[in-house]
């Protein structure tokens, strides 16, 4: 397979030839050829100004016996005795989702020992049914346990879509329940809405942020994506109603080949980087590992969370759990502040999905201040403690 | 023990820009890399091969080329590799990509140990893994960063999670995703590389693997791309000028006025 070009609307300009990102397109006289390096990405359907590209089309719409799946389900995470923040973002943005098919929302939770105000929380924010599993072997997680009592329950209940955060717990088990279901899944949405034919139009990015793509699972139920933390605003409504029920699940399903030995909280809190609302990043700018606490200071002063680049991941200035980027964590935060980051695509890809980027560099032609929303050319060394030191001011601290 | 390693070839970002003007990928050339954590897959391989009496062979699903990807592991010390390829395997999503891996480790038979990296640079989506270990109906580890061997049938694995750390103990045959941890992947040698260079790379195509063209490909994928655009453009980037002293004030005002937490 590979994508189809109109040969009349060609005009052989050979833009899409250095978009490919296989090489994939040649140029002959008067069209493009397609190789069999294509990989149906699209990256060039987009880049083509003349329409003359464009993806296979999406075969026929749902089989009959699809109709039978009904309702929209959020997988509630459950961990350290608290629902994940992005549960209570995927119930709101569910909540939307189930009003325009007009079916109702789910929200199952999984764990053991699990606090009873847990399933009216889960209410408060759009759940109109809780299902709750509570079981000694589901109070550590295991892809296998967690992963056949949701099979279970979506095979019984037949949901039409299944949402869930795209944590390390997400995105460790729910490919398993997908594959189990024979379903297809979308990883790591940024954007969800629903087609006129019902389907759930899924959009995440791909490349490392470069370009969007829309993704549809026409064929199969249910319909299942996870979602990255802090995009979904989350919503909470007092006085909302709804009903808690206890499923009974096959006693096979507990059973996990793996065994949980130990599990240790990461002592370092500020290494918890993809939940942050403030980032401040470090780079190889800082000459030195010691210079960190600059950093440090002024992410402690705005309660943000310390990241770093590979640079100054690999000088062994920073642990490694700090790294933002390709190799390290893809973050979103409000603000991300790099701080003598040179902004290498590879740490771009990182982070460029953050709403204001603040880039401090001393030289003026740094790439970072390509991306940045605000832009300040300046010694680093001077700069911070300056920008601290009003921070102080302004709050009236010494 | 057997081990089998999967890797992909993936378009190699050092070689991409971002246009500051319009967000669209530039790229200069067409250099393919072995996707980073899949090396770290190869490494965490090739150190259990150092340790014990291990092979691994190395698998990857793609178009003719990646052929380069496979001689390039070969040359840190890999023993054989398996090539997957045929004109139906375009446009597979990451079940029919397992589909395929799948079927290629049954046919390998007798593997006791798969890696995976945690995922591929271009797609991102760390689901290759974790559904090919459900098709082969066997145990998996995500996000590892270390592998203990605690006897003869059960490795010790440490995962990294967004919460911290968690010690399992696992039964082989296993799966296994890797992560940057795992350790800095050692470089191709002088003799590896002239065996690399020599090396018969077995072609495996759909009928070779017993699967028909409907189950893999686009025709075997679930989900289907519908539309693929540039991410919307950045707000206007704003340069703040003057002294140090007047750049702190001006930044700190626009923080403040767009409500940054924190601040
Ligand atoms: C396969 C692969 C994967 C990678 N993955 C990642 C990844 O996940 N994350 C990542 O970050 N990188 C990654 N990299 C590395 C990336 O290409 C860069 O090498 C790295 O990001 C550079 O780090 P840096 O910006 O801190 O250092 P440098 O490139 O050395 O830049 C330092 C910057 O600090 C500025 N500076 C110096 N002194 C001062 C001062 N006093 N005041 C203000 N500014 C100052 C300089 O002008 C310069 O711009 C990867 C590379 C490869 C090949
Ligand atoms: N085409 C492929 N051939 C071999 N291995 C692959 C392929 N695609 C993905 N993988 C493996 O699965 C992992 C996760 O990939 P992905 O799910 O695409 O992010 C990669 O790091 C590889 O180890």
């Amino acid at each position: 397979m590979k994508v189809n070009v109109d040969r009349q609307k060609c005009t052989v300009c050979g833009v899409c030839v250095e978009v490919c990102p296989f090489g994939a397109i040649t140029l002959s006289e008067t069209s493009v050829e397609i190789s069999d390096a294509c990989t149906l990405c699209g990256m060039c359907v987009d880049t083509c100004e003349f329409g003359a590209i464009s993806l296979p089309e999406v075969g026929a719409g749902p089989a009959e016996d699809l109709a039978s799946y009904r309702g929209v389900w959020v997988y509630a995470e459950w961990r350290e005795g608290l629902i994940h923040r992005v549960s209570f973002e995927l119930l709101s943005e569910g909540r939307t989702l189930a009003d325009k098919r007009g079916v109702p929302l789910c929200a199952v939770l999984l764990g053991h020992q699990l606090d009873g105000n847990l399933a009216e929380e889960l209410i408060s924010y759009g759940a109109d049914v809780v299902y709750v599993v509570d079981r000694p072997e589901l109070a550590h997680f295991s892809d296998e346990a967690y992963g056949n009592v949701l099979v279970e329950l979506i095979r019984v209940k037949k949901p039409e879509m299944l949402l869930a955060g795209a944590t390390s717990m997400g995105r460790s088990f729910i490919p398993r329940v997908a594959a189990c279901l024979r379903t297809g899944l979308t990883a790591d949405c940024t954007e969800l809405d629903i087609s006129e034919e019902g389907l759930l139009l899924q959009t995440r990015p791909a490349f490392g942020g470069n370009v969007m793509a829309t993704i549809v699972c026409p064929h199969r139920r249910p319909q299942m994506a996870t979602v990255r933390p802090r995009v979904m605003k989350p919503l909470k409504r007092e006085g909302r109603q709804g009903n808690v029920e206890f499923p009974k699940i096959s006693e096979e399903c507990f059973l996990s080949r793996i065994e949980v030995l130990e599990v240790i909280p990461e002592k370092d809190q500020t290494a918890k980087l993809t939940e942050a609302d403030v980032i401040i990043s470090g780079g190889r700018g800082l000459q030195k590992g010691e210079n960190f606490s600059i950093i440090e200071e002024l992410a402690q002063m705005v309660k943000g969370a310390v990241g770093a680049s590979r640079g100054a991941v690999d000088e062994g200035w920073i642990p490694p759990s700090h790294q933002v980027g390709q190799t390290g964590r893809t973050v979103a935060p409000n603000l991300y502040m790099a701080v003598g980051i040179a902004g290498a695509i590879q740490h771009v890809v990182g982070m460029q999905g953050s709403n204001v980027i603040v880039a401090i560099n001393k030289d003026p032609m740094a790439p970072i201040f390509d991306i940045a929303t605000y832009g300040v050319v300046a010694d680093l060394f001077e700069f911070v403690p300056a920008f601290v030191r009003k921070i102080k001011q302004d709050r009236g601290e010494p | 023990m057997h081990i089998v390693v999967c890797i992909k070839q993936v378009p190699d970002a050092k070689n991409v820009r971002i246009d500051p003007d319009t967000h669209t990928l530039v790229r200069q050339g067409v250099e393919s890399i072995v996707n980073p954590f899949d090396l770290f897959a190869v490494e965490a391989a090739l150190k259990i091969k150092d340790a014990s009496n291990a092979r691994i062979t190395v698998i990857t699903m793609g178009p003719p080329q990646a052929e380069e990807a496979l001689r390039d592991v070969l040359s840190r010390g890999v023993d054989d590799a398996v090539l997957l390829s045929d004109r139906a395997f375009a446009g597979s999503d990451t079940w029919a990509t397992s589909t395929v891996l799948a079927a290629a480790i049954r046919k390998l038979g007798n593997v006791d140990l798969i890696f995976c990296g945690k995922q591929a640079i271009d797609g991102d989506t760390a689901q290759v893994g974790p559904e090919t270990a459900t098709m082969l109906d066997i145990p998996y580890a995500t996000f590892v960063k270390k592998i203990e061997s605690l006897d003869e049938r059960h490795l010790k694995v440490t995962r990294q999670t967004d919460e911290g750390v968690e010690v399992w103990k696992v039964p082989m045959p296993a799966l296994i995703t890797v992560i940057k941890e795992m350790g800095e992947p050692r470089m191709p040698s002088l003799r590896h590389k002239m065996r690399a260079k020599k090396a018969e790379i077995s072609v495996w195509g759909a009928a070779d693997l017993g699967l028909d063209h409907e189950a893999v490909g686009l025709s075997g994928s679930y989900t289907q791309v519908v539309r693929v655009f540039s991410p919307s453009r950045r707000g206007n980037r704003v340069m703040i000028q003057g002294s140090v002293e007047e750049q702190v004030e001006e930044l700190y005002k626009l923080l403040k006025e767009a409500k940054v937490p924190g601040l």
